[in-house]
Formats: C-alpha cells, sequence, structure tokens
C-alpha cells in the first residue's frame, strides 16, 4: 500500500493531483490518502481528509511506501521505522502552508537523511514513474542525539 | 523541605502542538529521567505516546486566528498556574511559545527547543523566545550564534 499524507492543516491539492492521475494510468489500486480540509478530491485513490493519530500510525504501518508533504512529524517517523518516504515541500506562496520552511527542510534532510524530494509536480510524476527505485533514508534511532539529550539533563538538573 | 525535593525531583511540563513538534519533544524522552514529566499537547490521540506519564490536553492556535490563539493562551496560563513546573521545555509552536512564556513569567527555567523543521532560520516563535528562555537551542550548527541560540545537536 502507499500511504499519502499532507498534514493536519491545509490541503495540498498539487500533491494530491499528480499522485491521483499517476495511480488512474497505471492502474495503482493500493493508494490511500489523507488530503486534509477544503482541497480538491481525488477520483481514483482512495481518500479522507483527516486521520486521528491511532489510524494515522494504523496506516503508516501497512504502508511500503509514503508520500508526503515535508513534515518533519511523517519524516521522522519514515526514518525510524525504515519506510521508503517520497516528500514534496509545501509552498506558502501558493497557500499550501503558512510560512516557506519545507523547502529548506526538503533540502536538508535529503542532504543529511537520504530523504527522496519531489521539488514540484513535475519531479513527484518522474518519481512516481521509477518508483521501485524510491529507497529509504538513513535509519534514526528513538530518540535525539546523544549530545542533545545530554546537554538538556544537565541543564534540567543543574542548579 | 520544598527547595530539596525540587532539587531531587523536578517537575517538567513538556509542551508542543501537534504533528512534527510533538514528535520531537517525543524524541527527548531521555533527557526527563529523573524528573516528574508532565506533558501537554493539542490531541487527545497522543495521550498513548506517553504511557503511564501525565497528559494534559490543550488548545491549539497560530497567529493567524486571534480568537483560537487567545483561548489557546489562557488555557496554558492555567496550566502553568496549576502545575507550577520547575521546568518548561517546548519544541513549539504557538502553544509551546506561551508554555515558556508563562512558565517564565511564573518563576520555571525554560528551554526552547527550535523545531529541526526551520533548517535556515529559526521559527518566528523561536526568535521570540530567545529575548527571555533560559536555554535557548537550534538543531542546525549554521543557525548557531555566539549570541545564542546554542546547537547541542538535534532530534534525528
Amino acid at each position: 500500500m502507499i500511504f499519502v499524507t499532507v498534514g493536519t492543516d491545509l490541503p495540498f491539492d498539487r500533491l494530491v493531483r499528480v499522485i491521483d492521475s499517476w495511480a488512474a494510468e497505471t492502474g495503482r489500486d493500493d493508494v490511500f490518502a489523507q488530503i486534509g480540509e477544503g482541497g480538491w478530491e481525488p477520483s481514483y485513490i482512495s481518500f479522507t481528509h483527516f486521520l486521528q493519530p491511532p489510524q494515522f500510525i494504523e496506516r503508516f504501518n501497512a504502508a511500503s511506501l509514503i508520500i508526503s508533504h515535508a513534515g518533519m512529524g511523517t519524516i521522522l517517523s519514515a526514518l525510524h521505522y525504515g519506510k521508503p518516504i517520497l516528500v514534496m515541500p509545501k509552498r506558502a506562496s501558493l497557500q499550501e502552508h503558512r510560512n516557506e520552511h519545507q523547502l529548506a527542510t526538503a533540502r536538508h534532510m535529503k542532504e543529511i537523511a537520504n530523504v527522496n524530494v519531489a521539488f514540484d509536480e513535475i519531479e513527484l510524476r518522474e518519481s512516481l514513474d521509477q518508483i521501485a527505485t524510491l529507497s529509504s533514508g538513513r535509519q534514526i534511532g528513538s530518540y535525539a542525539s546523544e549530545s542533545l539529550i545530554a546537554g538538556l539533563h544537565s541543564f534540567i538538573h543543574g542548579s | 523541605m520544598c527547595m530539596a525535593k525540587r532539587t531531587l525531583r523536578p517537575k517538567v511540563l513538556a509542551i508542543a502542538s501537534g504533528g512534527g513538534h510533538w514528535v520531537q519533544l517525543l524524541r527527548l524522552r531521555p533527557a526527563f529521567e529523573g524528573c516528574e514529566v508532565i506533558y501537554a499537547t493539542v490531541r487527545d490521540g497522543y495521550r498513548a505516546d506517553v504511557g503511564s506519564a501525565e497528559f494534559r490536553l490543550i488548545r491549539d492556535g497560530n497567529r493567524w486566528n486571534k480568537i483560537a490563539v487567545f483561548r489557546s493562551a489562557i488555557g496554558i496560563l492555567w496550566l502553568i498556574l496549576t502545575v507550577k513546573p520547575d521546568v518548561v521545555i517546548s519544541t513549539g509552536a504557538a502553544p509551546g511559545f506561551f508554555g515558556v512564556r508563562f512558565g517564565k513569567w511564573f518563576g520555571a527555567k525554560v528551554i526552547w527547543v527550535d523545531s529541526v523543521a526551520n533548517a535556515e532560520e529559526l521559527s518566528m516563535s523561536g526568535q521570540k523566545a530567545g529575548r527571555f528562555v533560559d536555554l535557548w537551542l537550534t538543531q542546525w550548527p549554521h543557525l548557531a550564534t555566539s549570541k545564542g541560540p546554542k546547537c547541542f545537536g538535534s532530534v534525528l
């Protein structure tokens, strides 16, 4: 199964439209998308507007590929569980998010964690057409880096 | 006696909004070892993430919706007054900012860990929090400066 998620805030029609037409053309019938509220509704793939955390986890666990906005919650979960993930950054200039940070997130996650990134709809379609080549990013553990944990711990317990 | 108790087992309020902010806060858990921790976030569905730890639900709000942000702030003020934390730590966003702001007013040691999503500039909340927090952190070494924020590492 392919699990598509756009985050809880705002819809992400550019992402959903490309995936829907790709799935229709290729006959992929195992795509499920969480699409947010008030956006375009796909005609081919299954979707819901919003998922409660337990249902989100269920869909996430069942998926062999995650396609999402460049949100850190989804990216961190994918890296932790070793799931292949493909992200496309939401753009504030297109009213998809409230600020433009996802471009930076995507660029840096590609660099330090080997996350697959499509920067626009054309790159997204290209990635979907070569879906077998999408690999998982850098595996991470359950917790933050030791230096961050140690620094916080000593600050909390310090005078 | 009260002081001795505080030193032994500090009461930590760990507060964040949903999604990535919450996931990042959870990845800091080993830092709270030896503390009494109260987690606060915006969706009841996250309750299972903290096991037997204390969990408080707060309202979300962002600067685009003035009424929601006001109601969120009032709830968080009440949370600070009733929990009386020794330490408040947040990974963002607006609810976390209120947590550290009010926590500082009422005598807690406060910590801001700016989200790893902010890889090229600090979040707006993070920039504002930098003026008063006791420990101000970015997760990106290239954003750290001699005047702060510092970088100890990241949630990855």
